[in-house]
């Protein structure tokens, strides 16, 4: 009964987003005037390759330090709502440890992590000329150091270097901003200062590049912080009786 | 031809959406629906990229070869929407994923009809 | 568009239907995990064909490695299988 209101529910709301959506056709042509204006100042006046970037770094950035902090929030509260007082502060525990990976992981995932690193680097140093930027080339980092907790067991990310590497990346962020402020010709916050460059070069764009490396940077540790506070609360779920 | 499109990219979106949401309000595991809202999340990222495409467009990148041309771009601001909610979507659901650990500690299952500190 | 792309598209999109019914009806949460990141894997493919290349990266390397390894962490954490 309850999964026929449901499905009846969900057929009236499919129904009315369908008939909204249908009048966009798909593909065609249409009036925007934001888009053309994006597509038009990215190349001309900020001489970032990407437009993409552009939007998310420079023409909405006040969206993305807010979407940093969402993310710097999230992994708060996930060790916050985890939060188990450990007997020792070294990050090892007798029981993770007996359990070991094999060789092949283990010299795979050696050989492995330093290309990883150099991949995720590229990809938020050039965000700004390819596809990529601070949030993919963070979350392949992320991925990278993943694949050293689970191969190596005794491996410990020392959280007050994260803490650091986020709380500097976060700061970067917010002072380009405020240099803005000061020294643009506008006086806007996030408003480009420094000279922009030829297009389609390494060093383009002004103040973009920075800030999209110390996003990266940012949402690597926050999501490695993230996926190291999940990991250790495995062996911690083997004895369910101490709450 | 640009009709039947138009009805399988957006309506396949739709459905996604509608499955996900389904999963959502019917499934009794906790789990399950947090799988169900992100396959809820996976629908509205395309619904909004398939608005953002033009016929015949190129991606928004302008390289040598693009920027002399006049080319047409799909639509970037879907694009860096979607960006943002791709991030944000993780972080919400590693929280939602917590919240379930810490349920399963407490109550010892993960079936919301066991819960009953939820009733009154 | 060309043609190929349309077939394509098509078949990701069917493909991505499928992969989430079986997500949803599965009992077993590994399996429907497994399901949710090949969801993941044919989202990103459909991105880059729709000229989203900056999306399909950031879904490639969120939705398919770091949600999955969460939703896995949290199932070896509670249980395995959906009871009714």
């Amino acid at each position: 009964m309850k999964k026929l209101i449901v499905i009846t529910l969900l057929l009236i709301l499919g129904f009315y987003l369908m008939s909204t959506f249908i009048s966009v056709p798909f593909g065609a042509e249409r009036i925007a005037g934001v888009k053309d204006y994006y597509l038009k100042q990215s190349p001309e006046t900020l001489k970032v390759s990407n437009v993409v970037t552009a939007i998310v770094v420079s023409f909405r950035g006040f969206d993305t330090l807010g979407e940093v902090t969402v993310l710097f929030l999230a992994s708060t509260a996930l060790g916050s709502i985890l939060y188990r007082r450990r007997t020792h502060h070294s990050g090892l525990n007798p029981q993770r440890e007996a359990v070991v990976s094999s060789t092949l992981v283990r010299t795979g995932a050696k050989v492995l992590f330093p290309m990883i690193i150099l991949l995720g680097a590229y990809v938020f140093v050039h965000g700004h000329l390819t596809p990529g930027g601070g949030f993919q080339g963070g979350a392949i980092i992320a991925t990278g150091f993943l694949l050293i907790l689970i191969s190596y067991r005794k491996f410990f990310i020392n959280h007050n270097v994260l803490t650091w590497v986020e709380a500097l990346a976060g700061t970067t962020f917010v002072l380009i901003g405020i240099g803005g402020f000061i020294f643009a010709n506008q006086n806007n916050f996030l408003e480009n200062f420094l000279p922009e460059g030829t297009l389609n070069n390494l060093i383009s764009g002004g103040v973009v590049g920075i800030i999209y490396i110390a996003v990266g940077f940012k949402v690597g540790a926050e999501i490695t912080g993230i996926l190291d506070t999940l990991l250790t609360i495995k062996e911690a779920g083997l004895n369910p009786d101490e709450n | 031809m640009q009709d039947y499109l138009t009805y399988s990219v957006y309506g396949s979106a739709i459905l996604l959406m509608l499955i996900g949401l389904y999963a959502a309000l019917v499934k009794k595991n906790l789990i399950k629906i947090v799988i169900g809202l992100s396959i809820l999340d996976a629908g509205i990222h395309l619904l909004f990229v398939a608005v953002g495409y033009l016929n015949n467009a190129t991606a928004p990148i302008f390289s040598e070869t693009v920027l002399d041309k006049n080319v047409v771009m799909a639509d970037p601001v879907p694009q860096a929407l979607v960006l943002t909610a791709i991030v944000i979507g993780f972080g919400v659901t590693a929280v939602a994923l917590a919240l379930v650990v810490r349920l399963y500690r407490k109550h010892n299952t993960t079936n919301i009809d066991e819960i009953k500190n939820l009733k009154w | 568009m060309g043609i190929g792309s349309i077939i394509f598209l098509i078949g990701a999109l069917i493909f991505i239907l499928v992969a989430a019914i079986y997500a949803v009806i599965q009992k077993d949460l590994i399996h429907a995990v497994i399901a949710t990141s090949l969801i993941s894997l044919a989202l990103s493919l459909v991105f880059y064909i729709l000229q989203a290349p900056d999306v399909a990266l950031t879904e490639a390397a969120i939705g398919i490695a770091l949600s999955t390894i969460i939703f896995i962490i949290t199932i070896r954490n509670t249980k395995r299988y959906e009871s009714e």
